[in-house]
């Protein structure tokens, strides 16, 4: 059986040995043939030594998620290589390193296994031991290219690409790769019955992780101010901030920076720093993830209590505690939601791509300023830091900054007086004034109990209504939120819903129910408080399956704390092993509550 | 208890500045802090400090944390703005309304609680930073909101209300700040003012982090006998070692000093200090020589008082990292947009 454009590789190395470029490279050459992909990193918490896997799916449907099977293993890492083998899907292939003797007990007779002697190829072709180990790496994308059809050309055109300032790179890539190609050439009937083939389904995209996109959003909103914690899986939006900030921000006559990078001394100070400058009126943000939030807590009552704009990008791992952090959750919907003592609400954006990482980043500026509060842009490891493939970003150069309700010093000339806390335009969202802008404008923030003139109180009828009139505040923040992704594709009473990287893996099993007769609506929620239209597609429906990466179905927990969703039709499927969730486990899960007697 | 605005009512009489402003113009709403609190002094000395210096009261920031010294910055200058943060993380978001905002004057007002003991870590890290601020420890040993628990600063030996004495090390912000780097450290006494308000001038004009901390007592709490941090212990062990006159930049150095006891000190705006050697061999420009002076007084029961360090050498924040000197919050949005022809190129690296 032979399958074009429908394989999964899965790369199994050792972290510290320099693979990432060479599995990059083959991601990179199978986009530019026009076949849309998908990239996982599997990585350990580790520098070097420990296992770690890289996966391309190669999906000409374009899908987004992962898919859970293995059609071609690489095993490049003794240490895993019996469980790399058992991997593998019936009739899938596996490579492996024949340079040394693979054990007779390690046989499968369902799959086929291919020896390329890759370590004694480059130990003859090759000096010093640390370009024989990247040189390995390169040696395997040969044989796959081979094995998988994938042009010659395109992977020469972008090793030139990536090394045009060093020539002796270029000579000693193309090297290697030809000794993999020319290998299994020689050695295996290739292509596979299952290879890549050229398309036209890449054009406008482009390949991209979370992070990256994020960074970017931020420099495109304006953000001066970056405080920080080092913290994973979130340290690369910090990283891609600064590189683009490096490239794009300096004044033109002094190369002074426009831009302020601090690295905190902990998360309590990142968000601090966060605050301050949000509160004298410039844009920024701190990227973290669980943990991080856990320690910002305080503050972040504090921000929605006095009103102070803040963006919190929240690259979710899996928890509780310190838990694994190199692996991917949905797993701080709830504790964002309600981060800080007392009542506190919080509003949350969630990216379900990269491009949408880039979209919210602005978005969340926008949102901060005019609610005066924190926004957090929720995204997890996946998105953060995985590649997927999105349509190109754009921008509109006619964008036009929301920068709320800020009175500036002729308006403050004018006025008698200035009271901060003031609802004057019935919306629930206060005037506010930036210090140095003018005498008048000055007020005393401050998180403990204050009149809506912004006065200290500890009188209960002056408390109350502070705390009312944010509640006022918060109904509006739900008509100004994204809106969800609602598809009504078949008259039916039962739907799923979800939220974020689930998306990829939902939109692939309604396609795979739809070919099962079964159809099913399909909404995304892409911010908390939940719209209107969130509430309608709830009433609508009998049945509304509610897919989320947690154990505790936080999402479902919001949807009845915030909207009133009838519980007993919202049935939780949650995937939370730490592994991206797959659409397998979206239409097993909806098949078999049909099979219990759920209307479908 | 809700807040009293003072009245605004003043003397015709009253001096006014070179703003035209009198001292009332700076000042804030009605102390609710014990009566015959050191703090309230520290105010006062401030509120002189910053009308004496001419400073536009909107150009002011008031920062602070939690406790008793940190109620204080509504106290002073209505018409500058305030925050009032979380405790022990006042550093950290002046650090960040400083990152936005260069051209504003930093006051942080904390207390021995809130610097030394929960917020000793971001106290540190503003020090290292050389944050351009002037840091003020109103410092009394105890806590006096929660009514009385020693604070790090207690001295070995020290004796509470009720209880037994301290036996821990006591955390002394001086010795902490000069090991740590601060280009301006200085101590003093809340009921000096006469010392407390040039070396506050001086600090606020200092380019870089500066530290005062303020020996101000308790008087609910801590000012008992055998407490080291009493009004009665501060007077008798209190020991002048450098006094400072502000200079100010318009003003000739009218006075004389005797050869080796003055040692002026020019300040990156312009303005002039000048240190005033009690002790002629002291040298205030060395650490290691202050770091030893202070441990021998320390040793002998002294609490020595005065501009005990000073470095205009030292580079602040944000000359340290090259950054625009626009503030950065009055930066257009749009010119810190790269654009959309931009974003097509870069996007290219993604093919």
């Amino acid at each position: 059986m032979a399958t074009v454009n429908d394989v999964v590789i899965k790369i199994g190395t050792v972290n510290g040995t320099g693979s990432a470029s060479a599995n990059g490279l083959l991601r990179k050459s199978i986009f530019r043939m026009g076949v849309p992909v998908v990239g996982k990193n599997y990585f350990p918490s580790n520098i070097q030594g420990l296992p770690t896997w890289y996966e391309i799916r190669v999906t000409g449907d374009g899908y987004q998620s992962r898919s859970n099977r293995v059609d071609v293993m690489v095993a490049m890492n003794a240490q895993t290589y019996a469980k790399d083998l058992a991997d593998v899907a019936t009739g899938g292939w596996l490579i492996y390193d024949s340079t040394w003797p693979r054990s007779r007990q390690l046989d499968r007779d369902d799959i086929m296994v291919m020896g390329i002697p890759f370590s004694r190829m480059c130990n003859e072709h090759f000096d010093g031991a640390r370009a024989r180990i990247l040189m390995k790496n390169i040696a395997y994308v040969g044989a796959i290219a081979a094995l998988l059809d994938i042009d010659l050309d395109i992977i020469t055109s972008l090793i030139e690409e990536t090394y045009a300032a060093k020539q002796k790179l270029i000579v000693s890539n193309m090297e290697a790769i030809r000794l993999g190609y020319d290998y299994a050439m020689e050695h295996y009937s290739c292509p596979l019955p299952m290879r890549v083939e050229k398309m036209d389904a890449t054009e406008g995209h482009i390949v991209i992780d979370g992070n990256t996109a994020a960074g970017l959003g931020c420099v495109y909103a304006g953000a001066t101010v970056g405080a920080w914690y080092p913290i994973t899986p979130s340290t690369s939006l910090m990283d891609a901030f600064r590189d683009f900030c490096l490239m794009y921000r300096h004044e033109p006559e002094t190369d002074k920076r426009t831009y302020c990078i601090i690295q905190a001394e902990d998360e309590l100070a990142a968000i601090g720093m966060v605050l301050g400058a949000n509160w004298m009126g410039a844009r920024s943000f701190t990227p973290t993830s669980g943990p991080g939030i856990s320690l910002m807590s305080e503050f972040i009552g504090f921000a929605y209590y006095a009103e102070i704009p803040a963006v919190i990008f929240n690259v979710q791992r899996t928890g509780p505690s310190t838990g694994m952090p190199t692996r991917t959750q949905q797993c701080d919907i709830v504790s964002c939601a309600y981060a800080s003592h007392g009542d506190t609400m919080h509003v949350l954006l969630f990216p379900g791509d990269p491009a949408e990482c880039f979209d919210m980043a602005v978005q969340a500026f926008d949102l901060a300023e005019r609610l005066q509060t924190p926004i957090m842009v929720l995204s997890d490891l996946d998105i953060g830091m995985n590649d997927w493939m999105v349509p190109e970003l754009e921008w509109n150069d006619d964008y036009v900054p929301d920068r709320g309700k800020v009175l500036d010093a002729e308006e403050l000339e004018k006025m008698e007086q200035f009271y901060r806390y003031l609802d004057v335009d019935g919306d629930g969202i206060p005037y506010r004034t930036l210090p140095g802008v003018h005498p008048k404008g000055a007020y005393f923030t401050r998180g403990s109990g204050h009149t809506k003139l912004g006065a200290y109180t500890e009188n209960s009828d002056d408390y109350q209504d502070v705390v009312d009139r944010l509640l006022v505040k918060w109904e509006t923040t739900r008509t100004l939120v994204p809106e969800a992704e609602i598809r009504y594709s078949a008259f039916n009473k039962a739907a799923i819903l979800t939220l974020g990287s689930g998306d990829g893996a939902c939109k692939e099993a309604l396609d795979r129910l739809e070919a099962q007769n079964v159809g099913l609506n399909y909404c995304r929620v892409k911010a908390f408080p939940f719209t209107d239209a969130v509430r309608d597609f709830i009433e609508k429906h009998d049945v509304v399956y509610v897919v989320e990466q947690n154990r505790d179905a936080q999402l479902r927990t919001l949807l009845i704390n915030d909207i009133d969703a009838d519980q007993n039709k919202l049935v939780s499927l949650l995937h939370y092993n730490g592994m991206p969730i797959h659409a397998g486990f979206v239409v097993e899960g909806v098949l078999a509550e049909i099979a219990k007697g759920r209307a479908a | 208890m809700t807040f009293i605005a003072k009245p605004k009512v003043s003397h015709p009489g009253l001096p006014k500045n070179k703003l035209g402003l009198t001292s009332r113009d700076y000042e804030g709403v009605v102390s609710t802090l014990c009566a015959g609190c050191g703090h309230d002094s520290v105010t006062a000395a401030l509120i002189q400090a910053v009308f004496e210096l001419d400073i536009e009261p909107h150009m002011l920031a008031k920062m602070s944390g939690i406790g008793c010294s940190s109620k204080t910055p509504a106290y002073f200058v209505s018409q500058a703005h305030g925050f009032n943060s979380v405790h022990g993380r006042m550093p950290s978001v002046t650090t960040g309304a400083n990152a936005a905002n260069r051209d504003l004057m930093y006051i942080g007002v904390s207390g021995d609680g809130d610097s030394l003991s929960i917020g000793v870590g971001q106290f540190v890290h503003a020090i290292r930073r050389n944050l351009n601020m002037c840091y003020v420890i109103e410092n009394n040993g105890v806590y006096g909101l929660t009514k009385g628990q020693f604070s790090a600063s207690a001295d070995i030996g020290s004796l509470p209300k009720k209880g037994m004495p301290n036996q821990q090390e006591p955390i002394d912000p001086v010795s902490t700040a000069l090991s740590l780097g601060a280009t301006y450290i200085a101590r003093s006494f809340s009921g000096d003012k006469e010392q407390l308000v040039p070396l506050l001038k001086g600090a606020l004009l200092h380019s870089g982090f500066s530290l005062v901390d303020v020996i101000s007592p308790c008087v609910t709490f801590n000012d008992h006998e055998g407490s080291t941090k009493s009004y009665a212990h501060t007077r008798q062990f209190y020991n002048h070692v450098v006094n400072v006159d502000y200079i100010h930049p318009s003003e000739e150095i009218k006075a004389s000093y005797a050869e080796g006891e003055a040692m002026p000190i020019h300040l990156h705006g312009g303005d002039t200090i000048i240190l005033r050697k009690v002790d002629g061999g002291y040298d205030p420009t060395s650490r290691a020589a202050a770091f030893k002076y202070l441990r021998e007084r320390f040793n002998a029961g002294e609490i020595t008082t005065g501009l005990l360090y000073v470095n205009e050498a030292r580079e602040e924040m944000h000359e340290l990292m090259g950054n625009s000197d626009t503030p950065l919050s009055k930066i257009p949005l749009d010119e810190l947009n790269p654009g959309k022809e931009e974003l097509k190129k870069i996007q290219n690296r993604y093919r």
